[in-house]
C-alpha cells in the first residue's frame, strides 16, 4: 500500500473529522456491527458449548458386554486381555455377577431383601464395561465384542450416540450458517455507512482527484474509518459477551452443576481476539466495497 | 503541450467529438468556443484524462493519455490546474485551507505549504481574505481562490471551463486578467468560454467547435466568424 509517511497525520485527521461529522451514522454502524458480532459470538459459544456438552455425553457412552453363564475365570482373564488389545478401547473393567447384584441392591436401598426374594440364586451375568477412545468407534467395538467367545450379549446406548453426533453436526451447520449471514449483514452495514460518509464528502473527493491525489490517498481515511467502526463494534460486543457469559457460566455452575459449560480463559481469549479480527476484517471489506465503487465511478 | 490526432468520442452512440486534430504549444493562450453541446467540455475532460477518446490519440504534457496506466493519472493531473464555472470550493474550509488542501493531497510537507500558500494568495490579490470562508467572499474572490488552488502546485497547463460563466462583466474581466497574467509567467492556458466580448477584445488564438467538429482555428481570432 503505497503511502508517504508525512500524509499519515492528514489521514488520521480526516478520519477523526469524518467520525465527528457523521456522529450518528457512525454510531449506528458501530452499534449494528456490535450487535452482529455479539450474536456471532453467542452463536460461536453455543456451538462450542454444545460440542462440549455433547463430547462429555459422548465420552459417557460405554459398552456393556454380558458373558454367558459359567465362563471360567481363566477364560475371563483371556477375554479381558483380548478386549484390551483392541486399539480403540480406552478402558476395560470386569463386573462380576456379585458386584452387579450388590450395586443393584444399593439402588433399591434395602440390603439383603433382594437376595432373599431371589432365593439365593443370582440371575445376573458377569460383564465387562468397555469405554472407547472416540465415541464414534462405539458401534465398531461393540460388533467386535459380539463375536468374541464367551460373550452373550452386547449393550450400549444404541442410537443415542448416533443421534448426539447428528445433533452436534446440525448444530455446527446451523451455527456456521448464522455466522456467515450475520457477517454479511455487518459488511453490508459498514459498506453503507462508508458510502454515506463518501457521499457527504463527494465534493472533497472530486477535488482531491482533480488536483492529483492518488487513489490510495483518497482510500485511506475511509479504510481507517471502516477499521475503527468494525473494531469499535467488536470491542463493545466482546465486553458484553464477556460479562454476560461469565455471569451465565457462574450461575449455571451454582444451580445446574450437571450441565458442563466451557469456561476456559484461553478459549475465550481466542474467541475474543477472533471477534476483534473479524470486526476489523468486516470494516476493511465493507469500506473497500464502497470505496472501490466510488473510485470506479 | 496538447496534441489531438483525429479524436472521436461517442457516448452510447451519440457523437460528442468527431475527428478533431489540433495542437497547443507550451506557453499559448487559447480560447475554446462554440455553442453548448459542441464538445468543449468533452475536450477538456479528455485533456484531463477524465475521459479517453473512442478513436484517435491524445498526448498531454508529452504523454499518451490512452496508454497511461490508472495509477499514473494523478501524476498527469498534478501538471494541470483546473478551474470550473462553479468554483468547486470546500464550503467548510477557509480560503487558505482550500488552497492548502491541494498541496496536502499530493503529499507536500507542512513547511512547503506554509511557504507556498500565502505566496499564491498574494499573487491572486487575496492576502487579506485567507481566513475567510467561501460564503463570506464575492463570486470573483471565490474564483480567484479556485485559481490560486489550481496554481499552487505550479502546473505547466491551466485549463478553465467557463471560468467567468457565473460572474458579472467587471468581475469576469478581473478573472481573465488574472489568467492572462498567469500565462505571461509561462503557463499554458486553455479556456472554454461563451464570453464573446472577452474573446473579441483579447484577439488570442480561438478554436471553435460545432456539433463535435473543429470548425475554426485562428490566431488572433474572434468569437464568431470574421465577416
Amino acid at each position: 500500500m503505497p503511502m508517504l509517511p508525512k500524509t499519515w497525520l492528514y489521514i488520521v485527521q480526516e478520519t477523526l473529522r469524518s467520525l465527528k461529522r457523521n456522529g450518528w451514522i457512525n454510531f449506528a454502524a458501530a452499534g449494528t456491527t456490535a450487535v452482529s458480532l455479539f450474536i456471532l459470538g453467542v452463536a460461536i459459544l453455543l456451538v462450542i458449548d454444545t460440542n462440549f456438552i455433547a463430547s462429555s455425553v459422548e465420552s459417557d457412552v460405554e459398552i456393556m458386554a454380558y458373558l454367558q453363564d459359567g465362563v471360567k475365570e481363566d477364560a475371563v482373564t483371556a477375554l479381558r486381555a483380548q478386549i484390551k488389545a483392541i486399539p480403540q478401547v480406552k478402558d476395560v473393567s470386569f463386573i462380576s455377577k456379585d458386584q452387579a447384584l450388590t450395586s443393584l441392591e444399593q439402588q433399591f436401598g434395602q440390603s439383603g431383601q433382594l437376595r432373599q426374594s431371589l432365593g439365593g440364586s443370582n440371575p445376573l451375568p458377569d460383564a465387562f464395561k468397555v469405554s472407547t477412545t472416540d465415541p464414534r468407534q462405539v458401534t465398531g467395538v461393540a460388533n467386535l465384542l459380539t463375536r468374541m467367545p464367551g460373550v452373550d450379549k452386547v449393550r450400549y446406548g444404541q442410537g443415542v450416540v448416533e443421534k448426539l453426533l447428528e445433533l452436534t453436526y446440525y448444530m455446527r451447520l446451523i451455527g456456521l450458517t448464522v455466522v456467515v449471514l450475520l457477517a454479511l449483514c455487518a459488511i453490508f452495514l459498514i459498506a453503507t455507512t462508508i458510502r454515506l460518509t463518501m457521499f457527504a464528502r463527494r465534493r472533497e473527493i472530486v477535488i482531491m482527484k482533480s488536483v492529483g491525489a492518488t487513489d490510495w490517498y483518497v482510500r485511506w481515511p475511509f479504510l481507517l474509518e471502516g477499521i475503527i467502526l468494525g473494531g469499535a463494534g467488536a470491542v463493545v460486543a466482546i465486553a458484553v459477551l464477556f460479562f454476560s457469559y461469565s455471569t451465565l457460566a457462574s450461575k449455571v455452575m451454582e444451580t445446574l452443576p450437571f450441565i458442563p459449560l466451557m469456561y476456559d480463559n484461553l478459549v475465550l481469549l481466542q474467541l475474543f481476539l477472533s471477534l476483534l479480527a473479524a470486526g476489523v476484517g468486516l470494516g476493511i471489506i465493507g469500506s473497500l466495497i464502497s470505496v472501490h465503487r466510488y473510485l470506479q465511478a | 503541450m496538447i496534441q489531438f490526432f483525429n479524436v472521436t468520442k461517442t457516448y452510447n452512440g451519440v457523437r460528442a467529438l468527431l475527428g478533431v486534430t489540433l495542437q497547443v504549444e507550451k506557453g499559448e493562450f487559447v480560447f475554446l468556443v462554440g455553442p453548448s453541446g459542441a464538445g468543449k467540455s468533452t475536450m477538456l475532460k479528455m485533456i484531463f484524462r477524465e475521459e479517453v477518446p473512442t478513436k484517435g490519440q491524445i498526448y498531454v504534457c508529452g504523454r499518451s493519455t490512452i496508454r497511461m496506466r490508472h495509477h499514473e493519472i494523478p501524476f498527469l493531473r498534478r501538471q494541470i490546474g483546473m478551474v470550473f464555472q462553479d468554483f468547486r470550493l470546500l464550503q467548510e474550509r477557509t480560503a487558505y485551507e482550500n488552497v492548502a488542501f491541494a498541496m496536502q493531497v499530493i503529499g507536500a510537507s507542512p513547511a512547503e505549504i506554509k511557504k507556498r500558500v500565502p505566496e499564491v494568495l498574494e499573487m491572486m490579490g487575496l492576502k487579506g481574505h485567507a481566513g475567510m470562508f467561501p460564503q463570506q467572499l464575492s463570486g470573483g474572490e471565490q474564483q480567484r481562490v479556485a485559481i490560486a488552488r489550481a496554481l499552487v502546485n505550479k502546473p505547466t497547463l491551466l485549463v478553465a471551463d467557463e471560468p467567468t460563466g457565473n460572474l458579472d462583466r467587471d468581475t469576469a474581466w478581473e478573472i481573465i486578467n488574472c489568467l492572462q497574467e498567469i500565462n505571461n509567467q509561462g503557463t499554458t492556458v486553455v479556456i472554454a468560454t461563451h464570453a464573446r466580448e472577452i474573446v473579441d477584445t483579447l484577439r488570442q488564438r480561438v478554436i471553435a467547435l460545432e456539433k463535435g467538429r473543429l470548425v475554426r482555428d485562428e490566431y488572433e481570432g474572434a468569437y464568431a466568424h470574421a465577416t
